[in-house]
């Protein structure tokens, strides 16, 4: 019986406090981390608002393969302007 | 009952409390988590589609601009010879004339434009007297407007209007020609202030 008695005090003294501040441990972790991902979304959003710009990569390809050909042909046109070092 | 087995109980029943509080909390938590992660992974596809051509674009991009500075590199060696090929990227862009050293497959110093010019204004006096306007026959109608055709040089001048006095009432003349080359000063006149003529 008296065994019994030490038994119940533990089981309330130590194990139940235990558990109780173990879960609320993980609680807290866990409302943290629904504070992390709430804050995560609107940055994922603006990063991919801010990608929308690259569809303008297209573009500046056109652009720059262009202007590549016009840099060449004016370059042939110096080349047959100016003389050789 | 035994009052031993009261106590054991009410123990046990607050252990299971506290685990079915604790966990549905937690679950309502995590579906909250899941709920969020699944907005954010949303954006993140958006991301991922969006940045999908970027890489390939962007190597083509440089692609180009590499056979660009290629074809011009190879213009200015061909033109001006390596040495004042490197020395007059690295008058352009600071720096940059090592990397075409490097390119041609040589090192050293890299010759400073800056001072040995004489090819890039012998080039540029060539391009003066060998034009094909040079070339063309003296009669017929004038190629140059003797009026107007020096409106772009004169605006180089602070008072591109005409001449100009030092002083009210004093003597009115045209500025000198803006000075090139070391001695040149921040305002195309002499280091020391004094307008030197660019004749030399």
């Amino acid at each position: 019986m008296t065994l019994w008695w030490i038994g119940n005090a533990v089981l309330l003294l130590v194990i139940v406090p235990v558990v109780v501040i173990l879960l609320r441990g993980v609680l807290h972790a866990a409302r943290e981390t629904t504070q992390a991902v709430d804050g995560l979304r609107p940055v994922a959003e603006a990063v991919s608002n801010d990608l929308d710009a690259v569809e303008l990569l297209n573009t500046t390809q056109e652009q720059v393969s262009q202007t590549v050909t016009v840099v060449a042909n004016y370059g042939g046109s110096l080349d047959t302007i100016l003389e050789d070092a | 009952m035994e009052p031993a087995a009261v106590v054991t109980l009410i123990a046990v029943v607050l252990v299971i409390l506290a685990l079915v509080v604790y966990l549905v909390a937690v679950i309502l938590e995590l579906r909250k988590i899941t709920a969020g992660l699944d907005a954010v992974i949303e954006s993140v596809g958006g991301i991922l589609k969006k940045s999908e051509p970027v890489n390939g674009v962007v190597e083509t991009i440089n692609q180009d601009l590499s056979a660009g500075t290629d074809l011009l590199e190879g213009l200015l060696d061909k033109k001006a010879g390596q040495d004042d090929a490197a020395g007059l990227v690295e008058s352009l862009y600071p720096g940059s004339g090592a990397s075409v050293l490097e390119r041609q497959g040589r090192s050293g110093e890299v010759k400073n434009i800056d001072e040995v010019y004489t090819r890039g204004a012998v080039q540029l006096a060539r391009l003066g007297r060998e034009s094909p306007l040079g070339v063309g026959a003296m009669s017929g109608a004038a190629l140059r407007d003797a009026t107007y055709s020096s409106a772009a040089a004169r605006s180089i001048y602070t008072n591109p209007s005409g001449p100009v006095a030092d002083e009210p009432g004093g003597s009115r003349h045209r500025p000198r020609s803006p000075v090139i080359g070391t001695e040149a000063g921040a305002d195309g006149g002499t280091q020391s202030g004094e307008p030197k003529s660019s004749d030399g």
